[in-house]
């Protein structure tokens, strides 16, 4: 493959476009709703029709907005039907030569398309994430033929550098000064893993990226593998993501065949192969040193850092070890320029964040907004506020690790400084939506016992403390517990949070400090008064 | 002389000649192990493959696995165990899963578990004493859009509520 073939493919696969496109979301939410069905259909009433000639219908990644699921968009007429059976399929079809149609719709300008800003979503919904002509045809694994004949690694780490980009999976680390430090650890052999094992409940982003642009991904771990010289990439991802394990092996062996993978990249000396672990169900090997032992088939249990894994990781070799978001910005920024992607964002955070909106909340699906927006913007304009008429009562960031938002502060704009000073966290993007009838000291509570049940066992505080923190709610929801027991939680809260060994026990205490700072008076109302109080003495009259 | 032959260890291997003769799961198994070139960093892939050929992993599949890697069974037994996804137990015919995610226990989905759980007479990780039905929870499938969700058999299925939760699980057993 050279760039000519390249831009073959591209102007080969634009010339056999025909004049409209059906798109069918076929992403694992819309699947679920017959969106197969949907495609057959769709394809059984086009050669009825005789439009053969004219009309494509491809199935694509998600759509967004995945509460209307199964969707069907049509090109270029822009028309988006929403909640679509098999049986609509003549009627869509009738609907394309001008016909009026009683379909239901969505209004595709409405805030919740306008107001986002696709980088990492650019591709979702409108290519073939099965077929990799789809991807080229969008610019795709132009960067890489950049960075690897155009560019020598160091050029590729400055870029990153200057692009500002952070690390995506939530705590924010500098993504150029990562890549800089593996690349400047000594060792023959270096590894670069892509973190696909998106364990947060609520989260959903990373998995609609898999299974609607695989290639993005592979593209983008292809050029941290040149930038900091390693040869050989994992992604790891969870087996409860059947569709993007499948479509993600699908994209690897299209791109080997295209030698845009493998050996001799480009027909370059380049050598890079990726391979796929699958997970097994642990949350805790989100956490990068347990995720290497997960990928080194050992039981995930984490280690204490230092070593970092850039320094000493997967075999003992330095390891790049980056999120599914963070890998599908990397081909964007090479190709649309570091200044384009600084511009985009807030002064230390840069670019976009795509975020699974969910929960009790109008507009439930995928959003991509720039970093900095406005949390209500998110959730009341284009989330398009709680259903049936109810008030929010806070929003949710950061999965387990993360916090509540009280409705008092929605105007906080999303980046990662502001949402760690409401002792939040950015996360991995999932929020969700709470309205009046959610119970915090509940929320706090299945967060505790989600914790609880993924701790490793490996240190004292984390394996313990969390069933004594959930101990200790589920006695406050009984009605059971007194002062004494509200002290004792936020006393383990702290002594958890300062001495457990990875993220997972140093951030479980979170949701009930978050909830207990903004909802204190839900955890006193269920106080029941103490028996053993030092009765007050009776002020003298 | 004899007690080398009757050791622990070529009693091993007279078994697992055996199994393989017996039972052409091993020998699928066998092949996906030199697929991974008998490397001991695949000890989860082949896991996931045994898993799926024998619906879960039972003693003989550990150590058939051990043997296979060149592992301490301590170490496959450990590995099996730490992880959610695989059971050491047999799965009923059909599985019901519901999803506890965040997105789908704020809608209700606590409430469908409960229904199932109080019409099947088990709870969730149980099956059922005629082995009709297996009844498990996941952390998160990734479907928040449509919440809460249930995993019927394998399907994921949208929106749903206690009723229509029991009206699928009673086609499988009768309450």
């Amino acid at each position: 493959m050279t760039l000519n073939d390249l831009q073959e493919t591209k102007a080969k696969e634009l010339a056999t476009r025909k004049k409209i496109v059906l798109r069918c979301c076929l992403a694992a939410g819309c699947i679920s709703s017959d969106a197969k069905g949907v495609k057959e259909q769709l394809v059984k009433a086009v050669a009825e029709a005789g439009l053969q000639d004219e009309v494509e219908v491809r199935g694509v990644g998600c759509m967004k907005l995945c509460c209307e699921g199964p969707l069907v968009q049509a090109d270029p007429s822009n028309a988006l039907y929403i909640k679509v059976t098999p049986d609509n399929a003549p009627a869509i079809i009738a609907a394309l030569k001008g016909g009026k149609v009683a379909l239901q719709q969505a209004d595709p300008n409405s805030p919740f398309f306008t107001k986002q800003e696709p980088i990492v979503l650019a591709n979702c919904g409108l290519i073939d994430p099965e077929r990799i002509e789809s991807y080229i045809a969008a610019d795709g694994y132009l960067a890489l033929h950049d960075a690897i004949v155009e560019m020598e690694p160091k050029d590729v780490l400055d870029a990153m550098v200057k692009s500002g980009l952070r690390g995506r999976g939530g705590a924010g680390f500098p993504t150029g000064l990562k890549w800089g430090t593996v690349a400047k650890s000594p060792g023959a052999r270096k590894y670069v893993i892509c973190n696909a094992d998106e364990g947060d409940p609520g989260a959903f982003m990373d998995r609609s990226v898999l299974e609607s642009d695989p290639h993005a991904i592979l593209e983008g771990m292809v050029i941290a593998g040149y930038a900091v010289g390693a040869d050989q990439g994992y992604i790891y991802c969870r087996a409860e993501y059947p569709l993007a394990i499948t479509r993600l092996q699908k994209a690897i062996h299209q791109a080997k065949r295209l030698g845009l993978l493998g050996a001799g990249i480009f027909e370059s000396p380049i050598n890079f192969n990726i391979d796929i672990r699958i997970g097994a169900g642990a949350f805790v090997c989100g956490e990068e040193t347990a995720l290497m032992a997960s990928v080194e088939g050992k039981r995930g249990t984490p280690r204490p850092r230092p070593p970092f894994p850039a320094e000493r990781g997967l075999f003992d070799c330095p390891t790049l070890i980056n999120n599914v978001e963070t890998f599908a910005n990397v081909a964007p920024i090479l190709r649309r320029g570091v200044e384009w992607f600084a511009g985009i964002g807030t002064e230390k955070s840069k670019g976009t964040k795509v975020f699974a909106l969910a929960g009790k909340i109008q507009n439930t699906g995928l959003i991509e907004v720039p970093m900095g927006t406005p949390l209500r913007t998110i959730v009341e304009e284009m989330g398009g506020g709680a259903p049936d008429g109810g008030k929010i009562k806070a929003v949710q960031t950061g999965g387990p690790s993360g916090g509540c938002i009280p409705a008092q502060h929605l105007d906080t704009p999303v980046d990662y400084e502001s949402l760690t000073q409401l002792g939040s966290i950015m996360g991995s993007g999932g929020m969700i939506v709470m309205d009046e009838t959610t119970r915090m000291v509940d929320v706090a509570r299945f967060f505790m016992e989600f914790c609880m049940d993924e701790s490793c066992g490996k240190c004292i505080p984390c394996r313990a403390g969390t069933v004594q923190m959930h101990h200790l709610l589920v006695k406050l929801l009984a009605r059971e517990a007194n002062a004494r027991d509200l002290a004792q939680l936020e006393e383990l809260c702290d002594m958890v949070k300062n001495t457990s060994l990875c993220g997972l026990g140093q951030t479980s205490p979170n949701p009930v400090l978050s909830t207990l700072r903004f909802f204190r008076e839900e955890y006193e109302e269920l106080l029941q008064p103490d028996p053993h109080a030092v009765p007050q003495l009776a002020a003298k009259p | 002389m004899n007690t080398l032959l009757e050791s622990p260890r070529n009693k091993a291997v007279a078994r697992f000649a055996q199994l393989l003769a017996s039972d052409k799961r091993y020998k699928i198994l066998e092949a996906h192990i030199k697929k991974f070139q008998h490397r001991q960093d695949a000890l989860i892939e082949v896991l996931h493959k045994a898993q799926e050929l024998f619906g879960y992993l039972e003693d003989d599949v550990l150590r058939y696995t051990a043997a296979q890697l060149k592992l301490p069974a301590s170490r496959v037994y450990g590995v099996a165990t730490f992880y959610h996804f695989f059971t050491l137990k047999p799965q009923g015919e059909h599985n019901c899963v519901v999803c506890m995610g965040t997105a789908c226990y704020v809608k209700g989905a606590d409430k469908i578990l409960a229904a199932v759980e109080a019409s099947a007479h088990i709870k969730a990780g149980e099956t059922t004493p005629d082995n009709k039905l297996s009844l498990l929870t996941a952390r998160c499938i990734g479907a928040c859009g449509i919440a809460p969700a249930v995993v019927y058999d394998g399907t994921v299925t949208p929106r749903q509520t206690p009723e229509t939760a029991l009206a699928q699980i009673n086609q499988w057993v009768t309450p």
